[in-house]
């Protein structure tokens, strides 16, 4: 008791190095639950149904490795932050991971000391624009109102992209992605502008839907995924191989109607190391043999997580595009279990 | 003479003629109206105007009322059931009712509590508001409410709010206990108490001292502003370390000499008599007697709830807080003491000239970094704190516009009464003064219940943060707008309508001017 605890932790926050004390893996299993930072809603990624049940695409990365760590999906205390509020939730260890469409640039990889465990949706932004305005390319905005979200990407990206095309623009700054729409709806703006899936997501739930075309112009590079603190390389690599786990599944073959045939052994070696029947690459990751077989029972492989929360068959309507594996023309490329 | 006229004159009338209606035009509504609202050339213009515009408005929105629809599973089923017509989709309200009322994350099969909560709360508040009306009796009803709200609520074992009201009333004992000794009696313990408490802050100084060297070396030199925070911290830490020992002695000897008069005695005994309850006697106690007979609810987290329950929460916490507080404050501003007055001159100062919603930040993301994760103060007790700390600085200052508007005479009077500070205070100073607040403090009560709806910043869900997040963001109601809002909208003027109803009708009840 030399030191009152007040005091101390001022003192470690002050030194700038985060709260990295013990491994984040021996504190996840200790408290029994993954403390998973999400969205306050986006539809399709992160929102809670009618029965207050999360339910989303970044939601089942938290599911899958809370399966992978503590055998449990439902072992989730859901966390949900703001654009404001994301960052330093996770700096401060009040969550282990951000699953929350954050974006991996650089400075917050390096300067704001987080590391990104790879990418779960390839996006980028994108315009729409009322078919019946005549412009069928982001260029001919000049002059154009554009709503946008504010504390994002998107805006540094807009600035950057009307000011290499020599074009002016004027901005009408908003708080969120609904607000947006409907001054968009209500003619504040010409044009707005987010990432190309959360249009398509708006448009597609519009009244009328042909109305509004989206420009051809991508004008930026969106790789959203998952992150964790800088300094518990461990833990970071559970992350990172759940979430492999689930896309290298998907280039297998590995579904949840066959898992549990596979996982009783097949003639694929690298199914058999992935499922834990070969190797012990959950002991190397300081799980158990059976961890991937878990993370992928919760929902299926990434393909299914896919299909059932933004694939095309839902509201939200999203083609795979960038996002197919690399075998099907799309950016899914996960390292070899071996 | 007398009969002159009983032949000239063949009847006279011998009641009053009744009196005639008056003329169509000047009574009734149409006088109203006349008067009213065509009353000349530009009323007319105006009264026709503005009925138009309101006739354009009803028709306008009737039918959005009318064709509203109240059973669909999304906005696109809500779409369908219109084919293309004007109407609201109030399905919304129906599918998430109870997340607007309660959060998402309420156990479901709990929603009787909050409900019996604010049912009591209802019943609890009124001794309170309707004191002229209800004995005072009725008024440990009201005492009792908060630790019944806080059990219902959060749930977990009744033995723990039980243990906090035993440890309160104990301390009430202790206060009177040493407050009626004999003066030598209290001698013996003021010497003690002043013993004790002069080691204790000395010792807690000390620590202190360390901690603010250890933070002068870690904030770090680079740049002039890490060396100017250095520096300060430094010079900080070594003023501590200079008066430590003689702040103990000098606080321990003012206890010990306050035997006489048994002020500072009695306080500073009844704050160690509870800190030490609180810390060490409330845990084991609660959970010994939970051992005996459990009697338990299901525990809910601070982070599950939202809703209007939130608001309503964090309205009634924190206006019930921060008026007693501001009292505090406006009082202490006024003091002829220049430490007291110091503090609560910069307490209110600092507090009016920050934005609440910086505050509500520094609740949330600041104090994440100063406490180590886990073993922080609940959010919602950071929220409150926060929150009443603002309104009461606002409250201090719209009391301090009453004390300062009683006329001096009303002090010197209670003086030569021969009343000490605390009676003249309690009996003549505050009831007026507090009379004259009324509107100011229910104006800034009105204005606090609606911030409530800031901490949907900092992702907390009340009725704001529900919409704006886990409702319109879900891929069934995705971008629905205006019913959820109108919704909430009617609930926050239901209640500060009520409020502001209440005030006008206490400022009838008070007055004492005749007229």
């Amino acid at each position: 008791m030399k030191k009152s605890v007040f005091f101390g932790a001022l003192a470690t926050a002050a030194m700038a190095a985060g709260v990295a004390g013990a491994s984040t893996l021996d504190e996840v299993k200790a408290r029994g639950t993954l403390n998973c930072g999400v969205t306050t809603g986006v539809p399709g990624f992160a929102e809670p149904d009618a029965n207050g049940v999360w339910q989303g695409f970044d939601v089942a990365v938290c599911r899958a490795v809370a399966a992978a760590v503590l055998s449990d999906p439902n072992a989730v205390e859901f966390v949900p932050t703001t654009g404001k509020t994301r960052f330093t939730a996770l700096a401060s260890g009040e969550i282990d991971m951000l699953a929350r469409n954050t974006t991996w640039t650089f400075s917050r990889d390096v300067d704001l000391k987080f590391e990104f465990t790879g990418v779960n949706y390839y996006d980028g932004q994108g315009f729409m624009a009322p078919a019946d305005l005549g412009v069928t390319s982001a260029k001919e905005l000049d002059g154009a109102t554009v709503c946008i979200q504010t504390g994002t990407t998107t805006e540094l990206n807009l600035a950057d992209f009307f000011r290499s095309n020599g074009i002016s623009y004027e901005p009408v700054p908003i708080e969120t992605g609904a607000e947006a729409v409907q001054q968009y709806n209500a003619g504040a703006c010409d044009v707005y502008t987010t990432d190309a899936s959360a249009l398509a997501a708006q448009r597609a739930n519009f009244e009328d839907p042909t109305a509004h075309v989206i420009m051809p112009e991508i004008i930026s590079k969106e790789p959203l995924g998952p992150l964790v603190r800088h300094g518990d390389n461990e833990w970071a690599d559970i992350v990172r191989w759940t979430l492999n786990a689930l896309i290298t599944a998907e280039e297998l073959g590995v579904t949840s109607a066959n898992l549990d045939e596979l996982a009783a052994g097949s003639d694929n070696p690298e199914i058999n190391r992935l499922l834990g029947t070969e190797g012990d690459l959950g002991g190397m990751l300081g799980l158990d043999s059976d961890w991937a077989e878990r993370a992928i029972g919760v929902a299926g492989n990434y393909g299914e997580v896919f299909e059932k929360n933004i694939g095309e068959s839902t509201p939200i309507g999203l083609a795979r595009g960038l996002n197919a594996q690399w075998t099907e023309g799309g950016l899914l490329y996960s390292p070899p279990f071996r | 003479m007398s009969d002159t006229h009983a032949q000239t004159v063949a009847f006279v009338r011998e009641t009053e003629i009744p009196p005639s209606p008056p003329p169509a035009m000047e009574a009734g509504a149409v006088k109203w109206v006349r008067e009213n609202l065509f009353s000349g050339w530009f009323n007319t213009i105006m009264t026709l105007v503005a009925l138009y515009i309101i006739i354009r408005i009803v028709i306008g929105v009737f039918p959005w009322f009318f064709n509203g629809v109240w059973d669909a599973g999304s906005i696109r089923e809500c779409r369908d059931i219109l084919q293309g017509t004007t109407g609201a989709c109030f399905a919304v309200l129906v599918d998430r009712w109870d997340h607007l009322l309660f959060g998402f994350n309420y156990p479901q099969d709990a929603y009787w509590r909050p409900t019996l909560a604010f049912v009591l709360l209802i019943v609890a508040a009124m001794p309170a508001l309707f004191y002229m009306y209800i004995p005072s009796k009725f008024l440990i009803g009201t005492a009792l409410y908060p630790f019944l709200a806080y059990w219902l609520l959060w749930g977990g074992s009744l033995w723990v709010p039980i243990a906090v009201l035993a440890a309160i009333i104990l301390t009430g004992v202790v206060f009177r206990l040493v407050e009626g000794m004999t003066v030598s009696t209290r001698t013996v313990v003021a010497g003690i108490v002043g013993l004790a408490a002069g080691v204790g802050l000395a010792y807690l100084l000390y620590l202190g001292a360390q901690e603010l060297w250890f933070i002068s070396t870690s904030v770090g030199q680079a740049g002039l502003f890490g060396t100017i925070m250095s520096l300060v911290f430094k010079l900080c830490s070594v003023f501590t370390y200079v008066f430590f020992i003689p702040m103990g002695i000098f606080v321990g000897y003012a206890i010990y000499q306050s035997a006489s008069d048994g002020g500072l005695v009695t306080v500073v005994t009844s704050l160690i008599a509870i800190s030490v309850m609180m810390l060490y006697g409330v845990g084991p106690v609660s959970s010994v007697l939970n051992g005996i007979i459990p009697i338990e609810l299901e525990a809910v987290e601070s982070r599950q709830m939202g809703g209007f329950m939130l608001c309503m929460m964090l309205g009634a916490v924190c206006v019930s807080l921060s008026i007693p507080l501001g009292i505090v404050l406006a009082l202490g501003r006024q003091s002829d003491m220049p430490l007291i007055k110091g503090v609560c001159v910069v307490f209110i100062e600092f507090v009016r000239g920050v934005p609440l919603i910086t505050l509500l930040f520094v609740a949330n993301v600041m104090l994440a970094y100063f406490f180590p994760p886990g073993s922080g103060l609940d959010l919602f007790l950071r929220v409150v704190i926060m929150i009443t700390m603002f309104s009461a600085a606002y409250i201090a200052e719209v009391i301090r516009g009453g004390l300062a508007a009683l006329p001096k005479g009303q002090y010197e009077a209670a003086d030569s009464l021969g009343l000490n500070y605390t009676q003249a205070t309690r009996l003549i100073i505050l009831p007026q003064a507090l009379k004259i607040s009324i509107p100011g403090i229910v104006n800034v009560a009105v204005g606090l219940f609606k911030d409530t709806t800031l901490v949907s910043v900092i992702s907390m869900f009340d009725i704001v943060g529900m919409i704006r997040g886990p409702i319109q963001q879900s891929t069934d109601w995705i971008s629905i707008y205006w019913e959820p809002y109108l919704f909430a909208a009617t609930c926050f003027f239901i209640v500060c309508y009520s409020i502001s109803q209440y005030s006008q009708w206490l400022e009838r009840q008070l007055q004492t001017d005749h007229h």
